[in-house]
């Protein structure tokens, strides 16, 4: 029995049967909970958004005031692509009636403006925030005032170029139990901001850092200086932005080796557009970081993702300082007795 | 990213999809969205409430229809210019043949069962089409290629076997939750709801067999005018209290084991509660189905019962089936989707591990046992289905040096989460890819062309209509277009014994068996053995030479590499890997499951194996949770073996 009473409906245990099978009852009654907002309403975001809805959170907040172009239909599954059907509205509305009809039980709304305008107060409303296809400053911005409110907002960034993606978690301190064989034991990880985590002098990186870790920065940076938008690029840029990769590896006493040309090359022919099973992949792999970080339930990863694929490997890489490092993991013993769902 | 040719190969390709569950859903959304213009699809389900959570291209208001088609449907909403050609079928259907498969250039798998999966992998072979594989459980998942000549095929690798229960420990000494399910699912559902000329092992075994049986079917058989709550009082005395009792007397079996305690109902619920019964009829809404629970006013699965609430349910639920489902009764089976029969199944089961002390579990936990239900969430299946549609590329492009199998994993390997392995080769001594014959012991004086059609040619290698030759000599065929007396003597010849066939088959021949649908065939060397194990050989018969053969192990510990090795000790210190339904181990990435954790997990299938001993030939063996409703599950192989593959080059 509940302490607090508040169970799952018939409905909801009908609905949710498989899953609850997979993280238990507590932690779907905690996402039942939970309130999204997800900016930027790319190919990717749309994914995750599917997954969040179909998992059963309390409510989704969606924001894009941007109009239909081609470049956004194209991986996008919610919206049907008729002028007829799309016209006159934002992306966040079009994407807003399709989410509302996956799952009855979830509430989707709109919020129109510009997510870099929004003050501090503003995310109070959220548990968690997912950020994609707006600029670095805006992402560091937002992620800033999420780490000032007084209750834990979890912030995330995740953008497909091409064929690669790449996701960032701060769950500032996230507390969870970590399962063990028999014993279960509450662990602690510190999570360095955006703006930490990307200053880490590159000189001090573990050793196997995927090189996608260092062309995204370079790209960043470009796009930062050049004062374009994200995927606002072309091959033609490709001389700049080598130079300025040159450049960021002197500086930081890097080989250039860790930045293949090629993988530049890649990324900037992609500009904005998003590879659909990518988009899949990354979108999956945010479904399942949100729903362990507001559930509280299953090692979540700290602090950046990846997928190529070229070698379709999807790594985890923990980008941050070491000192916050030895913090994390320290684990207190709990009873098993405590825990009832693996 | 998707380049010009690129793009064009994708318009121009006809893909198969079987499977519009799971990773059905997504890997039609997905597909649609990378370019792909024609699209076939084949499921012969259709779709339940409890789908809705991931299967995201279906509502509510679809409930009960094709899943393919509403998929097709539903995809064509936002990509409205492409041919997605949907099938309400199921793919063993002899319309799906090799000239069918033939027009594809990939077939791409989202299945459920091992069964169809074998099927799928023969046409593939046969067809010469590759075959994308795929699987998930929880947050587990995987997503192989399967090309002939290129990869190994599917069945390269023997296949997990499913997990049974050697019939003494249900009928006599369940120690686990899962033996009092399958006791009351198999056995005690199936006595009072199922058919009656079923064999059914539910008398406990005595000393004297015959007798014990005997007054069971006095038990059972419920005479017209009886009273319900009488008979009710009446079975449950009998199965927890009585049975107890005559187990009990067998001393030997209790030397080293806890004695369990008879339960009668008078001791639980001493009066006879007809006046409340009565009540209750009104509270059971018109429409919904009948349950046990609503009308005694009980509400979350999640609960553990007591006894006493596990009796009252057992009762009224037993009640509901004679009252309203007097119909269904005598050619019931047990359905998980039925909320009456989990009912009863849970409340027998609990009574049951009551009485042997073991603990109880509430209608969720038992619904999930009973019903093997694969854990599923929509993320995993969106992450293998981009994958799925990833490798189907290199496909198209015949990019075969790039095809990788990889393994979506809950916690991350060497920093990944996603761990592509190159795929292994084919096994040499394959009997479905290759031509190596198969070896069968077994004694041809005494078992009869049906065990041999049943319990190998069915069962073992998966055949759907087998054609049965010795040398040109035609033993037996099915099919619809036979001639009478053709058909007749075919069936005369089921009922020989295999030595006094009209074409004997004895010691020394060699079977050819094919299936004309799969276009597969193989051979099968005869070897006359006179006596068998019981334990361990319950079959009378043994089938070898489809394990896989040792091949060159060096090559794998050179392939493997020490960082390997690292890995699947890391793998095998992390018992909090939840692997399911199996996955398969990971050369050179690293993944290698404990047997003995896997065979340990209760939510398996389960079901009595008609022979001692069967669960300990298992042990160490992984489990199959094939043959289950789900769409999505991982059925991938694990054996002793698999550290003989060789990996491609």
């Amino acid at each position: 029995m509940e302490m607090d009473g508040e169970e799952l409906t018939a409905q909801e245990t009908a609905l949710y049967d498989r899953q609850i099978r997979v993280w238990g009852a507590d932690a779907q009654r905690r996402l039942s909970k939970s309130h999204i907002l997800v900016s930027g309403l790319s190919g990717t975001s749309v994914e995750f958004c599917k997954n969040i809805v179909l998992a059963g959170v309390g409510s989704l907040t969606l924001m894009d005031d941007r109009s239909v172009t081609e470049d956004a239909l194209q991986a996008n599954f919610l919206i049907p692509p008729l002028e007829s059907e799309y016209g006159g509205r934002s992306l966040a509305e079009l994407c807003c009636e399709s989410l509302k009809d996956f799952n009855p039980m979830v509430r989707v709304s709109v919020v129109k403006g510009d997510l870099a305008q929004f003050d501090g107060e503003f995310f109070d409303k959220f548990d968690a925030v997912v950020v994609s296809g707006c600029t670095y400053n805006t992402k560091k911005a937002v992620n800033e005032k999420c780490r000032k409110r007084s209750k834990r907002v979890a912030f995330y960034a995740v953008e497909c170029r091409g064929s690669c993606g790449e996701i960032f978690v701060d769950l500032q301190n996230h507390s969870y139990v970590q399962k063990k064989s028999n014993a279960a034991a509450e662990c602690i990880l510190n999570y360095p901001s955006l703006e930490e985590a990307i200053m880490m002098p590159w000189k001090g990186l573990p050793r196997k850092v995927t090189k996608l870790y260092f062309a995204l920065r370079v790209i960043e940076k470009f796009e930062l200086f050049k004062e374009r938008n994200p995927g606002e690029l072309s091959v033609s840029d490709l001389s700049d932005v080598l130079k300025l990769s040159k450049e960021l590896c002197e500086a930081q006493s890097l080989s250039e080796s860790h930045i293949p040309v090629a993988l530049l090359e890649r990324l900037l022919a992609a500009g904005s557009r998003e590879y659909p099973p990518v988009c899949a992949i990354l979108g999956g792999i945010l479904g399942q970081e949100v729903i362990k970080a507001l559930s509280g339930k299953g090692d979540p990863l700290k602090n950046f993702f990846y997928f190529d694929t070229a070698d379709g490997k999807g790594v985890i890489e923990d980008i941050s300082n070491q000192s916050a490092n030895s913090a994390d993991g320290k684990a207190v013993r709990v009873d098993v007795a405590n825990i009832s769902e693996c | 990213m998707a380049s010009e040719p690129q793009l064009e190969i994708i318009k121009g390709a006809k893909v198969l999809m079987v499977g519009a569950g799971g990773i059905g859903c997504e890997l039609l959304k997905t597909l649609a969205l990378s370019g792909f213009q024609d699209i076939h699809i084949i499921d012969m389900d259709t779709i339940e409430v409890s789908n809705l959570n991931r299967q995201f291209l279906f509502r509510q208001c679809h409930v009960g229809q094709s899943k393919a088609k509403v998929a097709r449907d539903a995809v064509l909403r936002f990509r409205p210019q492409i041919n997605i050609t949907p099938y309400h079928a199921n793919v063993k259907d002899p319309e799906f043949n090799v000239d069918f498969f033939k027009q594809f250039n990939v077939v791409l798998n989202g299945l459920d069962n091992l069964d169809a999966r074998r099927h799928v992998n023969r046409l593939c072979l046969a067809a010469e089409v590759p075959l994308v594989e795929s699987g998930t459980t929880g947050f587990l998942g995987q997503v192989t290629v399967h090309a002939k000549g290129k990869t190994e095929c599917y069945e390269c690798q023997p296949k997990p076997i499913p997990k049974s229960y050697p019939i003494c420990t249900i009928t006599s000494t369940p120690s686990k939750f899962v033996h009092c399910i399958v006791w009351a699912k198999d056995l005690l559902f199936a006595k009072l709801f199922g058919d009656k000329n079923q064999e059914n092992d539910l008398n406990v075994h005595s000393g004297d067999a015959d007798n014990s049986s005997k007054q069971m079917e006095d038990v059972f058989i419920r005479s017209l005018d009886e009273n319900l709550e009488e008979y009710g009082r009446k079975i449950y005395d009998h199965v927890f209290g009585y049975n107890i009792e005559i187990a009990l007397t067998n001393e030997e079996t209790w030397r080293n084991r806890k004695r369990p305690t008879p339960i009668y109902i008078r001791d639980v619920l001493p009066e006879n509660l007809p006046g409340q019964n009565g009540n209750l009829e009104n509270c059971t809404n018109e429409g919904s189905p009948v349950s046990a629970m609503s009308s005694l006013g009980f509400k979350n699965s999640q609960d553990v019962w007591s006894l006493a609430e596990s009796s009252k349910i057992f009762l009224e639920a037993l009640r509901l089936f004679f009252e309203k489902r007097d119909k269904d009764i005598g050619n019931l089976t047990f359905d998980k989707d039925d909320q009456l029969a989990v009912e009863f199944v849970t409340a027998a089961a609990n009574i049951r591990a009551s009485s042997f002390g073991i603990p109880m579990h509430s209608l969720f936990e038992a619904k999930g046992i009973a019903g093997n239900i694969v854990h599923a969430v929509a993320t995993t299946n969106a992450i293998i289905a981009g994958l799925i549609v990833i490798e189907a590329i290199k496909v198209l492009k015949d990019d075969c040096k790039n095809y990788r199998m990889t393994y979506c994993l809950e916690h991350p390997t060497r920093k990944m989460l996603l761990m592509p392995v190159v795929p292994f080769e084919a096994n040499k001594s394959c009997y479905v890819c290759s031509e190596t014959p198969l070896l069968l012991e077994i004694n041809t004086h005494s078992s009869k062309l049906r065990d041999f059609i049943e319990k190998i040619v069915k069962s073992k290698l998966g055949m759907n209509c087998p054609l049965i030759m010795l040398g040109s000599t035609l033993i037996y065929e099915v099919g619809d277009d036979l001639e009478e007396d053709v058909a007749a003597s075919y069936n005369r010849n089921l009922d020989k014994v295999l030595a006094e066939l009209p074409a004997p088959i004895i010691s020394g021949t060699i079977v050819t068996i094919e299936d004309l649908q799969q276009e597969f065939s193989c051979n099968i060397s005869i070897k006359h053995r006179e006596d068998f194990d019981e334990e361990n050989e319950p079959d009378g018969m043994v089938l070898s030479g489809w394990t896989s053969a040792p091949t060159e192990k060096d090559d794998r510990i050179k392939s493997n590499g020490e960082s390997s090795s690292a890995a699947i000790r890391k793998l095998d210190n992390a018992d909090e890997v939840e692997i399911t339904a199996g996955g398969e181990p990971i050369e050179s990435g690293g993944l290698k499951r404990k047997h003995s954790e896997i065979s340990e997990r209760p939510d398996k299938e389960a079901s009595v194996a008609h022979h001692p001993g069967s669960s300990s030939a298992n042990q160490g063996m992984p489990q199959d949770i094939g043959d289950n409703e789900e769409d999505d599950l991982v059925l991938l192989d694990d054996s002793p073996e698999i550290g003989k593959k060789k990996r491609l080059k």
